[in-house]
């Protein structure tokens, strides 16, 4: 992102490989994550996400291939590493009376390092009206704060945040991307694993889509869509008895679809809504109605893997 | 600087047991409660206390209701250590530069804090309200009860590593613990038992327990019950050595 920042990646991924009995959870997976980017790994509930994410912070080992953090091999030098990484895990609970400010004490004291001002973080993290709740009668926005709150009082180099807003409603869910957001504003990296699409696409410098355990995937949002679906679609709405010819005739143009007096004009190129713009003016077609549909994220992964991720 | 982390992890968990509804009642309250209301009643229906009854007030129960301590505490540990895992305390506690042994240990440390007090408020509500007056090595017996509750506490680690949830933690382990107490010579002396049940009480670690505490209670010296000593011991070792290879932390 920063033309500036060393070019060293802060986390490597070569070729590990993890397996559950018979299940292969990961497998063959590589990326790199850059200095001060926010990398989303995306796909859905059981794509191997979480796996590969807890082998990068040393809670798992891999069966095979390499992983370098921070420098660090994470499974033999996990104090070490531990001591530098902030990490929020999935579904993860605290004692159910523990208090907020409690919470965040403890966790400053297990750090050789000066920890960063517990206060203020709950300031930012808007929780200081709740430092005297117990955890058990905090809401799920307020649980996850907290939780941002815990991965980040040692003054983490890197960030990991696991499935953060999952279960979480549209609001809490854009305070929480703000956080994030802020998070990479203090020149962190952050890591962290979504099967949201939009959320990887609001959030994510790049992203890896992963399904079955394998990376299928990987660069920014905008990239991935337009290698992957460069098709364009404008939808409208005429009476002209003409419309559907003139349509068709434009170049780029692949094909028309009419139901009604609804068109949908399916083409390729960034070109295709200028085309239609002009083939409309030129030929004083009145419209009452027009939308561009821009593909994202999702159509991407329904593109590559057939299926939506919610599926 | 890992001790900073094991005081400040110990003081919590003090201080989230104490906010249980009935954590703090149902394993410090129950064995005092048990202790009064059968020594009372004892030494009611005992108008001249015959030999064997004064025995019992004099020291089965007083050790009887040490055990309960000890047991209790232990179930609370399991229990605690179950729902734990279960949601996922235990690994986040662990993605930090925590040592295992020190987030086990802090629990292990606050069943022990917990044993000593209730030992202490027994002995203050005994003072009051036990039927007969006993004069006890007070801190040996302490000590006593502590090497059992660590070598129970050990058998409690067992049973938490491999006890799948934490519905079934609590009465599992006291399907376990409680029967083991009816064969430690508490009620009827081992050497007076039937040869199998005699086998059965010489490897359960409850009945070199009672053979301690009984013993120290009584006034014994710490020399001719170094066996209990040595197999409480071995018991705690075994049981630990076990626990390492089999925990499961999620």
């Amino acid at each position: 992102m920063n033309s500036l920042r060393t070019s060293v990646p802060v986390i490597q991924v070569s070729g590990i490989r993890k397996t559950y009995g018979r299940t292969v959870a990961v497998d063959e997976v590589s990326f790199e994550v850059n200095d001060g980017e926010i990398f989303g790994l995306i796909g859905p509930n059981g794509a191997g996400k979480t796996t590969t994410m807890e082998c990068i912070e040393g809670i798992r080992k891999p069966d095979r291939g390499t992983i370098s953090v921070l420098g660090l091999d994470p499974f033999r030098q996990v104090y070490k590493l531990q001591e530098r990484i902030g990490v929020q895990l999935q579904q993860a609970q605290l004692q159910k009376r523990i208090k907020v400010w409690e919470a965040v004490d403890l966790w400053a004291s297990l750090y050789r390092k000066k920890s960063i001002d517990g206060e203020r973080l709950l300031e930012q993290l808007g929780l200081v009206d709740k430092r005297d709740a117990w955890f058990m009668n905090l809401s799920g926005g307020q649980k996850q704060r907290l939780f941002i709150a815990l991965a980040l009082i040692n003054d983490p180099e890197v960030v990991f945040l696991d499935e953060l807003t999952t279960g979480l409603d549209p609001q809490a869910r854009r305070a929480i991307w703000e956080l994030v957001r802020g998070i990479r504003e203090h020149g962190k990296t952050v890591f962290l694993t979504t099967h949201l699409m939009e959320e990887a696409e609001r959030l994510c410098d790049r992203v890896a889509i992963i399904e079955h355990g394998r990376i299928i995937d990987i660069d920014t949002p905008q990239r991935l869509v337009d290698r992957h679906c460069p098709e364009r679609i404008v939808a409208l709405a005429t009476d002209d008895p003409t419309a559907e010819e003139r349509f068709g005739a434009i170049p780029q143009v692949e094909s028309v679809v009419r139901n009604d007096l609804q068109f949908t004009i399916r083409g390729r190129g960034e070109d295709l809504v200028t085309e239609v713009i002009h083939c409309l003016s030129e030929n004083r077609i009145r419209i009452t109605d027009f939308r561009m549909i821009v593909p994202n994220l999702e159509d991407v992964f329904l593109k590559l893997t057939g299926h939506s991720i919610r599926d | 600087m890992m001790l900073r982390g094991l005081w400040k992890l110990t003081w919590i968990e003090i201080k989230v047991f104490m906010r249980e509804p009935l954590g703090a009642f149902g394993t410090i309250g129950f064995p005092v409660l048990v202790f009064l209301v059968v020594g009372r009643a004892a030494g009611r229906n005992v108008a001249a206390p015959t030999l064997a009854a004064s025995s019992f007030l004099r020291v089965g129960l007083p050790v009887l209701a040490s055990l309960l301590i000890a047991v209790s505490s232990v179930l609370s540990l399991v229990t605690i250590i179950s729902i734990y895992r279960e949601g996922g305390i235990l690994k986040r506690l662990r993605a930090t530069p925590l040592r295992p042994q020190t987030i086990l240990s802090a629990q292990v440390i606050v069943k022990l804090m917990l044993t000593a007090a209730t030992l202490g408020l027994m002995v203050l509500a005994g003072k009051r309200y036990y039927p007969i007056s006993v004069h006890v090595p007070l801190f040996g017996f302490t000590i006593a009860l502590l090497i059992s509750t660590l070598s129970i506490l050990s058998i409690g680690f067992l049973i938490a590593s491999i006890v799948p949830t934490a519905r079934f933690a609590q009465p599992i382990g006291a399907a376990i613990l409680y029967p083991m107490i009816a064969f430690s010579g508490l009620f009827v002396p081992v050497n007076s038992m039937p040869p199998v049940l005699h086998a059965v009480a010489r490897v359960l670690p409850m009945t070199y327990a009672v053979s301690l505490m009984e013993g120290i209670w009584r006034g014994d010296s710490w020399w001719p019950h170094m066996g209990d000593v040595a197999a409480l011991a071995v018991v705690f070792f075994v049981c630990t050595a076990l626990s390492a290879e089999v925990f499961r932390w999620e």
